[in-house]
Order: structure tokens, then sequence, then C-alpha cells
């Protein structure tokens, strides 16, 4: 598609010829995930996340779809009705329990995909239309797990519907009006878990859609890879099948191992067993806490304890967590630095492994922790950090940074500069 | 230009032709058809009319006993009614208005000659849990009102943030004395 030599479709049977000449899909997927796609040959498997995170989105669709067939969205009867696919519905624990830790498996893969494109610079250009309908899908998955947790409509759900939903009340004067819009009452009720359901089942299709933009804007200039250079021959490709379908397929085994070891070993590890009490608005659990993934941002919402200039802790709190995200648009526009890996970025490398992954860490434990004692000092501290990071550091390495040498092409990276042979080059016989 | 030398494609003297407005008027209209058409699925999402009926609340007073608090609901929201204590009631007045984060009075938070009945939502203002304090032994936080367990808030005998995250005092419902002990929030 995007390189000269890419491989044509050559139809190989009447059949396909008269297809190709009414609706060329199958063109259209030869060029976009087989033979007719090139795509550099150096690519380590932090590459493969991007089919895993296709992957489970698929496996949440099909084993939603049926989980929707046995589930009731009413207040009175859903928590049942969950229980009920645990207890009754044939093979509805293990359809339950996929799509319960395929959500959680769903975001470390789309995690993992996000810190390689950060560590190999994919966000830069000619790259950051795909980088943004990337944090776009992120977003879409944030609210899609959001709503999807609130269905069993047990405590955790009721409560976190309760917090979240209660994010929308901290904007200055319609914040409230527009809760109770977002929750059709004034607590969450029917009305939201119906609406939640609705959208629930919708977003995962929204996702999909714009997954084929993602993967749409990435076919025009390639993909990048671990050297972060340009593509500049052909002997720099590889065709993507059969190549990265089988490495892709390897990798896809890996994901599916670990995976079925929590599904079938351990599958409430990453949940919380307050939500095995059914919804209760008249008592709160201790210590709410959301699922994992959400953590990080969590404690950033949580490092707000003062009023600062004329807007209160709690809107503070509130701006930064979205905010958190949102910077995330502007990446591309921060980091001024022309190249793209780390791997020659020998400053940008340092905050990255040094500073980034460790601040998130740190965000991610303080998230889980009740806000008292040290935890909160300490949430202050990363979440202070984590906007300088891309806020000021991230700039101010590009001016001063000194890159390492770049390898003359990808082809050199891979065989070394002496053994890059001239084609047809023969070993010199004494 | 040859097409533009209809009636309508001519220029009249200002330099407009009919076919502009035409074109405008077109667009405009069915602009307001589309939203027209977005208004009823966007206020489908309000309150619905069996939610809006649960607006009003009864409830008698006269049982509970200084010291003591309920818990009702009001619009499916927990409502603590609390009859307090002379030395609650002293204590809330002692505290300099000024001082607070949310300056208000006792007196402006209850209803005149009903000194002794707080009634406020059970709801913290910061995040929505609902605050201990109400029921027989739980933590009433340190200046002896409510605390909300979720993010550490601290509530006084009149129901006002003193301490943590929340941003207002807990909320007086709307509400009246129908007779001397009966009550209708709503």
């Amino acid at each position: 598609m995007s390189f000269p030599w890419a491989k044509e479709y050559q139809p190989q049977n009447g059949f396909m010829q008269w297809m190709d000449e009414r609706l060329p899909l199958p063109r259209l997927v030869y060029g976009a995930i087989g033979a007719g796609y090139p795509v550099p040959r150096n690519l380590n498997y932090f590459w493969n996340f991007g089919v895993l995170a296709g992957f489970a989105l698929m496996i949440q669709i099909i084993t939603g779809i049926v989980l929707a067939m046995n589930y009731a969205a009413n207040t009175a009867v859903a928590f049942n009705s969950v229980e009920y696919i645990m207890r009754d519905v044939n093979a509805g624990w293990l359809l339950r329990y996929l799509h319960m830790n395929g959500a959680s498996f769903f975001f470390i893969v789309v995690y993992i995909h996000i810190f390689r494109g950060l560590y190999y610079g994919s966000y830069k250009a000619p790259r950051e239309m795909v980088w943004l309908l990337g944090v776009v899908i992120f977003l879409l998955m944030m609210a899609t797990a959001f709503m999807g947790y609130v269905l069993p409509w047990g405590q955790m759900s009721f409560w976190g519907a309760q917090v979240i939903t209660g994010f929308f009340s901290a904007i200055p004067l319609v914040g409230e009006p527009l809760r109770e819009w977002l929750l059709g009452g004034f607590v969450p009720d029917n009305a939201a878990l119906n609406r939640f359901f609705s959208l629930h089942y919708l977003l995962p299709f929204v996702i999909a859609g714009v997954i084929i933009l993602h993967i749409w804007a990435l076919h025009i200039p390639g993909s990048n890879n671990p050297t972060g250079i340009d593509v500049k021959s052909e002997q720099d490709t590889v065709p993507f099948h059969p190549y990265y379908t089988s490495k892709d397929g390897f990798g896809l085994g890996v994901f599916l191992i670990a995976f079925c070891s929590v599904v079938f070993f351990a599958p409430n590890m990453l949940g919380h067993p307050d939500n095995y009490i059914p919804a209760n608005p008249l008592s709160t659990p201790a210590h709410i806490v959301p699922e994992w993934y959400f953590l990080p941002f969590y404690a950033i919402l949580k490092a707000f304890t003062y009023n600062f200039l004329w807007i209160d802790a709690k809107l503070w709190g509130v701006i930064a967590m979205f905010g958190s995200i949102a910077l995330l648009f502007f990446l591309p526009w921060l980091d001024k630095s022309p190249i793209r890996s780390a791997s020659y970025r020998p400053l940008y490398r340092k905050f990255f492994w040094f500073g980034l992954l460790p601040c998130i860490a740190v965000l991610g434990v303080v998230g889980a922790m009740p806000a008292e004692g040290l935890w909160v000092p300490l949430g202050q501290v990363a979440a202070l950090y984590y906007f300088a990071h891309f806020l000021i550091i991230i700039p101010m390495i590009s001016y001063f940074e000194k890159p390492e040498p770049l390898p003359m092409s990808i082809t050199e990276s891979v065989l070394g500069k002496a053994e890059t042979p001239a084609v047809g080059a023969t070993p010199a016989t004494a | 230009m040859a097409d533009e030398q209809g009636p309508l494609g001519e220029e009249g003297t200002d330099g407009v032709r009919r076919r502009d407005f035409i074109h405008i008027a077109a667009v405009s209209f069915a602009g307001v058809g589309a939203v027209a058409a977005v208004t009823p699925l966007v206020y489908q999402m309000a309150p619905a009319a069996d939610v809006l009926a649960l607006s009003t609340t009864e409830l008698d007073v006269a049982a509970i006993q200084p010291g003591q608090a309920i818990k009702t609901t009001w619009r499916k929201q927990p409502v603590f009614v609390r009859h307090l204590t002379a030395e609650e009631i002293a204590e809330a007045n002692d505290v300099p208005s000024a001082d607070l984060r949310d300056p208000q009075t006792l007196a402006e938070r209850t209803k005149p000659g009903k000194e002794a009945y707080l009634i406020t939502l059970g709801v913290c203002t910061h995040l929505g849990c609902v605050p201990l304090g109400a029921a027989e032994g739980e933590n009433k936080g340190e200046y002896g009102g409510y605390f909300c367990p979720c993010h550490g808030s601290h509530y006084d005998t009149a129901g006002r943030i003193r301490k943590g995250p929340a941003p207002t005092n807990l909320v007086v419902p709307p509400y009246e004395f129908t007779s001397d002990t009966a009550v209708l929030i709503g």
C-alpha cells in the first residue's frame, strides 16, 4: 500500500477474479494484513501488541454478545442474573470469567502497546494521526470498561458509578444538572443501569470502527520499527504475510497461555470481593477502589487536597485526571526531537525507564491505598512528576539531548555495517 | 458562467444572487430540523416521571430522641435527620463562621424554632459516598458530626465541612414542618 515494491493482489481463480471486479474485499485484506503490506524486517515482539489488542477486543465482543443473551439490565434482577449466569447457564461461568478477565488483559496489552509507542517514538511525524486515534480508542475503552463494571450491580458497581458520575458535578454551574441528565435520576438507578447497558453494547463497535481508521492511518506511512529510521529500500522490508502473521501467531499463543491461566486458576484475582455484595444505596463500602487499570488516574484525582486559586480541590482533581489523558493528544508536538527511537536518545531513555515508568507504578499503588498518611504526599509527588515529564522534561530534552549515531538503514542495523553484503556478492577467496 | 444567467443565477445590484438566499434558507431550515430531531433523543435522558414522583418524603420526627439520628430517603438519596443535644447546638454555635470553608450558621441550616432538628442529605459533597455517624456507634469524625470514609471528610454537628477534600457543607434539602413534628421534604 505504501511502498512502490508492495506486491499487487493477483486473483487465484475465476471466482476471485469475478469478486475482485465487483467487490475487491480480498484485495483490501491482502493489502492491509496480507503479503501486500511491506513491513520493516526488524520488528521485535513489542510489535505484537496491536494485533493482541485487536484479538482481545474480539474476545470481549463475542463473549459480551452471548452474556447479553442471559443478562437483565434492571436493578431488581441484574445482580441475580449475573449469579444465574455463573450457576445455571451452561458454560456461563466460563463466558463471564473470560469477559471479566478479558477486560483486564485488553488493558494490559493496550498499555504495553502505548508504552511501545512512547519508547520508539511511534507518535511522531508522520504517524501523529495514528497516535491521536489511539488515544481516542483508549478513552472509549475506559468509558466502555467503566459502564461494564456497573452492570453486575454489586456494591463496587453502584459506588463506582456514584463516584465517577460525581466527577461531573465538580463542573461549575452546569455540573449537578449534567450529572442528573447523565444518570436520569438523582442517584445511579434503573435508568442509569439501562443506559449504561445500551452504551456498553454500542461502544465496542465504535472502538472497532476507530481501529479501522487507526490501521488505515498507519498504512499510509507504514509501520515504525525499533530503530525509528525510515524504510529506504525493498531490502528493509518483508511482506506482512507470512513473516508477521506467523510472528503474531506465536505471540498470540503466549498471550492465550497467560490469559487462560488467570481465567481458569485465578479468575477473581483482579476483581474486588465487594462486588459480590448486591448494591446498597444507603451503605458505602469502607474502601472504594476502581479496577486496577484506572488506579494511576484515580491517584491523580486524589492528589489534590487543597483549594488553589479560585478553583476548589474537587474540581482540580477532576481537571488533573482528565488532563493527564488529554495531554497525550499534544505529545507529538511537545516532543520536538526528530529522532524517534529511544535506543538513540540517551536522555529520553533514562527519563523513560527511571522517571515515567516508576512514576506510573507509584501512582498505581497510591491509587489503591486509602487517602491518608504518607500515601497522600507520595501521590502528590508522583502526580507532579507525571505532568512535568510530559509538559516540561520532554520538551526540554529535545533541545539539550545529543542523540547517539543512527544506523544508515534498517538492513544495516540488522546485519551490521561490515557484513552488509552487496546483492550477489561472493566471499573473497585467497 | 452561461448556466448562471438564468433568473435565479443573476446577480442583483448588491452582488447577491437569489440562489444564494435559497441555499442559505434551505440549509438553515435543515439545521433547525436536525436540532428538532435530536431534542427528544437528548431529553429522554433527563429524569423520568417516576423518578421525579419520588420527589417528596414525609416523616415524623417526634420519636427521635436528643442525640439520636435516623436515615430516610428522598429522591432515592439517603437523608440524615438528627435531633441535636444542647451541647451539640452549643458546639455548633461556638465556631466563628468566618473560619469555615463554607460559612453558614446552624440557624441558617435549620428552621426557626426547630434548631434541634438538623436535616441534611447523607451524601458527601466530595464524590457522593454516604458519611458515617448517623447510626449508633459509628465514627462521627473529629468534629462530632459525620465522617466520610471514602476520602476522609469530617463534618461538624451542624453538618458543615471542617476537614478533608469535600468542598461544601452537607446539603440541606428543601423541607418544611407541616405540624409541630411532621416534616415534608421536597
